[in-house]
């Protein structure tokens, strides 16, 4: 150790000599003190970072399972009522029938809509200039809304125009310099100006591919999504949209889409939202540059086929429902082929990449795959490609490489799950197929925010999310701690603690890392159970409710609001009791219980509490409150 | 001793029995619980899942479970532990290792005092804070040198932020970590 310290000293002197009136073996003795002390609490601050993280993400795919369960509720009842030869498909295109048929073309919706001259916002003229997608950007910079005049025109431009584009478009960087890839976008404005400063406009010479999520979760989808499609009127050689898993109806009824353009455009919004899903639907599905790199949002299972990919009629296939459509549709011979087109295209778009060999069912998102190198080599090898780009996952560092650098994980929406998660990336790749990545981080303060502040704001909100989980399975968890203390002394060991956790959340975290952001613990070390459900309630009121019920209802309470929103036909935020009635009486009568309408109308004028002749969605929670019950027992003794 | 009645010989003796194995048990558990931390530490940087971590990380983990080693002491540690310089290390010789680490208190917490001296130490002039320029000299250019993004850190983090210097006093204090570890 002397010896050490003599080295550094001699060292010191050697490369510093002005310092030699300071150095001695006192400040030098100090100076370690202090960088031990710091480098520790960087250590530990990184821990905390980490565990975060593992929060965000398990959360986030447990969320989606819940997607998974949704669809099992819808294939109960049409399990039923595949028996009595009915066509399954009638269910769901009567509860998802939109207003129009969607395939009809229809010129006059735009046009016929006054723009007032009070209207300040940008005015487009078709077909787009630069001026044109120099005044959105502006806009957009400033808090301003497209008129939905143009946002109409806009999309049924785009519609036009995508419907000429393959499946699969295959771009070269010969005739340009380099190739800009960009992962997720959620909604990210912000996200999307940095990366359109750092690395410029979308141009002849900035050719750019968006992978897919550019909506959904973020605040500013419409923005996002406007500027895209802008762009891709404007240089449709140079700007590629690859479909992403959210460019979807039923994610967006979820995670948020649609209450976007539900509140900015209170007119037109639902003529929007149709028009959007048009779109959507039309997205070419893949990208292969050179021939060698292929881009995906998703990724590939061991059935996919490009050439089988390109052949598909892509704006036939109704994504979501992917359970229960694939096994409705199974069931009927005719739509077999149909069967199989839908799995490529989810396949595509939902699968994740693992580290084991093999390609199992994605289990967490409810569809396509996790697919193994072995998996990827096989298929790069199959269309002579060289590595496979793909998103749809958050990296902390805004992108991954794995299976040997043969699958790159890019993702542009940086402080994806709160302020301070995440970088975003994009990749840049020139003639020599070489990708090379740049990362940034938005940041909502103009001073920067320190690591400490960072880590303990993303920190909070992990936590926050993570006692609502304890909140929404806390009867299970009660019986779970009441089996190693029977003696009721509202205690259980730190050990026993995060077994029951880890047996009934089954999120994989670091239980007892985080246990002292949970729970208390009790003099002797001991885990107070019960402290974990303090400072926690649900965020909507229930009447008078048992706390079994109060539970399961705030569990499955997005479920709950997608159901009343496919049946919120207008999006008003109202059901009128015609609807609900409508609504009950196909469940009913593809349960094969025979309840006569006039029980219907009643439960239908039971439920509208305030007698205003609709129901909102408070009500519509209740009535699932009082008739859960019956609800369950229904599909239990259907189902036999 | 809360029992206020009498106690017959055999329950006194029952007792003390019951006492003498929860003491052994304690000692049992309190090893099990030891290596339960080190692995769940372990864990959080098993990016594969095969029970091995990068050698660069393993400062991080030892910091983690709570204790102080200085860059040299870390640097002993790897060389014991180690897959021959493979880059990787094991939990099979993590763990025994990391075990008498904890068990043996091998690298204690810095007290605060001790920590408020070392600043002290570098406060030649005795104005109670640090200049960057100052702070940045002593903990770039002496003892275990930090790298700039190191110094950058700590200067933001630290920093008072109208007065750009750094009173290191209210810096101990609120550089506190969480209880329990």
């Amino acid at each position: 150790m002397f010896d050490r310290w003599c080295f550094c000293f001699i060292a010191g002197c050697l490369l510093s000599s002005f310092l030699m009136s300071t150095v001695t073996p006192k400040t030098m003795k100090a100076a370690v003190l202090i960088q031990r002390w710091y480098r520790r609490y960087m250590a530990r601050l990184e821990m905390r970072r980490r565990y975060t993280w593992n929060i965000f993400q398990s959360i986030e795919y447990a969320g989606e399972q819940d997607q998974l369960q949704l669809s099992s509720f819808f294939s109960f009842m049409l399990d039923n009522f595949t028996h009595m030869f009915t066509f399954p498909p009638d269910l769901i295109s009567q509860l998802l029938d939109p207003v129009v048929d969607p395939w009809l073309d229809r010129e006059i919706c735009y046009s016929l809509i006054l723009v007032p001259e009070s209207y300040s916002g940008p005015r487009l003229s078709f077909p787009l200039s630069v001026s044109d997608t120099n005044a959105l950007l502006a806009a957009f910079k400033e808090q301003q809304t497209l008129h939905a005049r143009y946002v109409l025109q806009l999309l049924y431009e785009t519609k036009k125009l995508l419907k000429q584009m393959p499946n699969i478009i295959h771009l070269s960087t010969s005739y340009t310099k380099e190739i800009t890839i960009c992962g997720d976008l959620h909604g990210r404005l912000d996200d999307l100006l940095l990366i359109f400063y750092k690395n410029g406009l979308p141009s002849a010479e900035t050719p750019y591919v968006f992978n897919g999520d550019f909506v959904d979760r973020g605040k500013k989808s419409v923005e996002v999504v406007i500027l895209l499609f802008a762009y891709l009127l404007l240089y449709p050689d140079n700007m590629h949209l690859n479909r992403g898993n959210h460019e979807d109806y039923i994610m967006n009824l979820r995670y948020g889409f649609t209450k976007e353009v539900m509140q900015k455009y209170k007119t037109h919004g639902q003529e929007i939202l149709q028009l959007f899903q048009d779109v959507f639907s039309l997205l070419p599905v893949a990208t292969v540059i050179d021939g060698k790199i292929l881009i995906v949002h998703g990724g590939i299972s061991d059935q996919t086929n490009l050439d089988f990919l390109s052949s598909i009629e892509r704006h036939k296939i109704l994504l979501p429902f992917t359970e229960t459509t694939r096994f409705t549709l199974c069931l009927i011979v005719v739509h077999l082929i149909e069967c199989f087109h839908l799995e490529q295209i989810v396949d595509v778009l939902w699968s994740d990449p693992k580290i084991q060999e093999g390609c199992s069912p994605n289990t967490f998102r409810g569809g396509g795959c996790y697919f193994g190198p072995d998996v990827t080599q096989r298929l790069l090898l199959q269309h002579g490609l060289q590595l496979l780009i793909r998103s749809h996952e958050c990296k902390q560092e805004g992108y991954e490489l794995c299976h040997g650098g043969q699958v790159i994980t890019i993702f542009s929406a940086s402080n994806y799950y709160e302020e301070g998660s995440n970088r975003g990336a994009y990749i840049k790749v020139g003639r020599e197929l070489v990708p090379r990545f740049y990362q940034y981080q938005v940041s909502r303060t103009t001073r920067k925010l320190t690591l400490t502040q960072r880590v303990r704001a993303a920190e909070g909100s992990a936590l926050r999310a993570l006692k609502e989980k304890l909140f929404a399975h806390r009867s299970e968890l009660m019986c779970g701690f009441q089996e190693y203390d029977q003696n009721y002394t509202g205690r259980v060991s730190v050990s026993e603690w995060a077994l029951v956790l880890e047996a009934v959340l089954r999120l994989d975290l670091p239980w007892r890392t985080l246990r002292p952001h949970l729970a208390r613990l009790a003099p002797d070390g001991s885990v107070e159970y019960q402290s974990c459900f303090e400072d926690m309630g649900p965020g909507i009121p229930l009447p008078q409710v048992t706390s079994n019920l109060a539970e399961t209802l705030f569990r499955y309470r997005t479920d709950i609001e997608i159901i009343f929103n496919i049946i919120d036909k207008d999006h008003s935020g109202l059901i009128s009791i015609e609807e609900f009635r409508h609504t009950w009486r196909l469940f009913s009568a593809h349960l094969g219980v025979a309840i006569d309408d006039s029980a219907i109308d009643d439960l239908a004028r039971s439920i509208d509490f305030n007698k205003d002749g609709s129901i909102d969605f408070t009500e519509f929670l209740e009535a699932f409150r009082v008739n859960w019950q019956i609800i369950m027992d229904l599909l239990k003794n259907a189902h036999q | 001793m809360m029992s206020q009645t009498d106690e017959t010989p055999a329950v006194a003796k029952r007792r003390d029995n019951n006492m003498a194995e929860s003491n052994n048990q304690s000692a049992e558990t309190k090893l099990s619980d030891v290596h339960k931390r080190i692995k769940a530490a372990f864990e959080t940087f098993d990016n594969a899942a095969n029970n091995t971590v990068d050698v660069r990380e393993i400062g991080t983990i030892i910091y983690s479970l709570g204790c102080f080693p200085s860059q040299a002491d870390l640097h002993d540690f790897i060389a014991e532990v180690e897959e021959d310089h493979s880059g990787y290390i094991h939990l099979d010789r993590f763990l025994p290792a990391m075990t008498k680490v904890l068990l043996e208190h091998k690298f204690p917490p810095i007290p605060k005092d001790l920590l408020l001296q070392a600043f002290e130490v570098l406060d030649k002039d005795n104005k109670g804070y640090l200049e960057p320029e100052e702070l940045t000299k002593y903990m770039t250019q002496e003892g275990e040198p930090f790298t700039q993004e190191e110094m950058e850190e700590m200067l933001t983090g630290l920093a008072d932020h109208e007065r750009n210097v750094i009173y290191y006093k209210d810096v101990i204090n609120q550089l506190a970590i969480d209880p329990d570890m």
